[in-house]
């Protein structure tokens, strides 16, 4: 007889329980409802409509039927992937073989190369890109033409050429952008059991075999995950662009993610833009999916 | 260690190992801060245009006139400063009070929808925020009329997943019978979370502090499109005008980058273990 009351306590426990984790969570589900599920289903919205603030007429496909046509579109989209190609794979090999030179050291020597490898992170993107564009100086006192000058290479207009302005926007991410895949990269190396190195000293593995047999399965989930968000994270690169070169000249940095900014804030056609960057986000997810699904077979979340 | 070998008596080959590593780390670090070098180094020097100045690597002046001429820019130039500080501010303490408060609800707390609702949370940090962008920009200006308000500037990013999704991440490793001690003890579900869990996250509370100010410190994007009078920028913002502006000037502009840059150098080095810490406390359990 006792039995059904006791029930009804807890259930009512839970219930209060549940009553303070919906206040908990009002505020983040209120602003996730407002400012990023609202623009999202707005975006699908928009992206069918001919947008103007007093009365959009609903235009169907045709803002996804100009992209598709647009050669602009397609340049950008090759921009795009040219610099992922560019700079992820670099940065992926390059912090993993910084992280791995890291290793060995004492801690103290191995927390001062984190942080000095980490400090470009905190510096804002704006105050590197004022700092690069005078390291790209065109003039043969520019800090670069100096440095390849010792090389007997002539001076160049580096962003002012299609030639060299995509390589130069490169060669800045491939010095400002690997602190944080560093740092994770060493966290992942170790945690890696001393006993699967001993096991391979007593077989009498080199270092380059514990490399490619411990190592780097070892660090294969963290090598996923870095070389997902650095593809995703590419994919939307704008403000180096956007501040560096304008996506100039003649558009070789127009990436997507600028020229998106640039359809919907220099010409004000919204629907253009949100069927863009609709078509983007499809992109990512495909690209991400495809990583998953290939690379990732045998790793777990 | 063991991925190296350890040499055992053979102590000069592993000093010569470790003096060669170092030297290309050493080599690696001075191209990766050399950017930052030839900005500080530059922003001591005269206020002339460029054509006038000669770019060296070594410092040849130590005046800080090119900081007054960045100032004197605009009237508004400290004030960039402040409304950075305050935005900041602003979305650093509501982070990781309504991040932790909702990643403790999501991690202990038992509700209906909790999966549905943390799942419907996440898919948010796969949509690029290209998609986002020109919704929201029509929210705040054509339909709130709230452009060059801090309003603007702080409420989308009032709370974050991310941060949600650290919180949870750190506190579902906190015991469960701590938790459960309490309830029995008669706390409700605030107390439970200001006596207990919030003492016990202090780093991942912190580390949320450090992250969520600094990005919001170096943001550009956003300020930009809901700012457009120059009392309401960001210094972000500002600096980018400032370039605009005087594409000739080259050591004031470095002496803005500086300042700009220079707040988070400095919260950077003093709390440096936090910094480095939140960059894996997010990534490790992917």
């Amino acid at each position: 007889m006792a039995q059904p009351p006791r029930i009804t306590t807890r259930k009512r426990k839970i219930k209060g329980d549940g009553a303070w984790a919906y206040a908990f969570i009002a505020v983040a589900l209120v602003v996730y409802a407002m400012f990023t599920a609202y623009p999202v289903v707005s975006a699908f919205i928009i992206s069918f409509q001919d947008y103007k603030p007093l009365g959009s007429t609903f235009i169907g496909l045709d803002n996804y039927k100009d992209t598709f046509g647009d050669s602009l579109f397609w340049k950008s989209v090759r921009n795009t992937v040219v610099y992922t190609v560019l700079t992820v794979p670099v940065a992926l090999i390059l912090s993993f073989a910084v992280s791995i030179l890291i290793l060995p050291l004492k801690k103290w020597l191995q927390t001062t190369f984190k942080a000095v490898y980490y400090l470009p992170v905190v510096a804002s993107g704006v105050a590197m890109s004022v700092v690069w564009l005078w390291i790209f100086d065109p003039l043969p006192s520019g800090i670069l033409n100096q440095f390849i000058g010792w090389f007997g290479m002539d001076n160049r207009n580096w962003l002012g050429t299609s030639a060299t302005s995509m390589f130069s926007l490169v060669l800045m991410a491939w010095l400002s952008s690997h602190g944080t895949s560093i740092i994770i990269y060493l966290a992942a190396l170790l945690g890696i059991d001393n006993s699967y190195y001993e096991a391979a000293d007593l077989d009498g593995a080199s270092f380059f075999q514990k490399l490619r047999y411990i190592v780097i399965p070892f660090l294969k989930p963290t090598t996923l995950f870095l070389f997902v968000t650095g593809i995703i994270g590419s994919f939307q690169v704008f403000q180096n662009a956007y501040l560096m070169t304008g996506g100039g000249p003649d558009n070789a940095t127009t990436m997507v993610g600028l020229l998106i900014f640039n359809n919907a804030f220099k010409y004000f056609e919204f629907g253009k833009a949100a069927a863009q960057s609709l078509i983007l986000a499809l992109i990512i997810a495909i690209v991400s999916f495809v990583q998953f699904k290939f690379a990732g077979k045998d790793v777990e979340y | 260690m063991g991925l190296y070998k350890q040499h055992s008596g053979a102590k000069p080959i592993r000093y010569v190992r470790n003096t060669a590593i170092v030297a290309v780390l050493l080599a690696f670090a001075l191209a990766t801060l050399f950017p930052i070098y030839f900005m500080i180094m530059s922003s001591f020097g005269d206020p002339v245009e460029a054509g006038a100045a000669n770019y060296s690597l070594w410092p040849q002046k130590f005046t800080f006139a090119s900081y007054s001429f960045f100032f004197h820019y605009s009237e508004y130039s400290y004030r960039w400063l402040l409304n950075s500080l305050i935005v900041s501010a602003c979305v650093m303490v509501s982070n990781v009070v309504f991040a932790s408060l909702a990643g403790y609800a999501f991690s202990r707390i038992r509700f209906r929808g909790r999966g549905a609702l943390f799942a419907l949370l996440l898919s948010a940090m796969m949509i690029p925020y290209q998609v986002t962008q020109v919704p929201l920009y029509i929210l705040v200006v054509n339909i709130f009329h709230i452009q060059n308000t801090y309003g603007a500037l702080i409420m989308p990013t009032l709370v974050t997943v991310y941060n949600i999704f650290l919180a949870k991440q750190f506190m579902s490793s906190i015991p469960k019978e701590i938790l459960e001690c309490a309830k029995v003890e008669g706390c409700n579900q605030l107390q439970i979370f200001i006596r207990i869990v919030m003492p016990l996250s202090k780093t991942v509370m912190a580390v949320m502090a450090i992250l969520t100010f600094m990005e919001s410190w170096n943001t550009f994007f956003w300020p930009l499109l809901v700012t457009n009078t120059m009392d309401m920028q960001t210094i972000q913002v500002g600096l980018k005008n400032f370039r605009f502006a005087n594409t000739t000037y080259f050591a004031p502009m470095m002496a803005g980058a500086t300042v700009s840059a220079l707040p988070m150098f400095i919260l950077f080095f003093s709390l440096q273990k936090y910094f480095l810490e939140g960059v894996t406390v997010g990534a490790v359990k992917g």
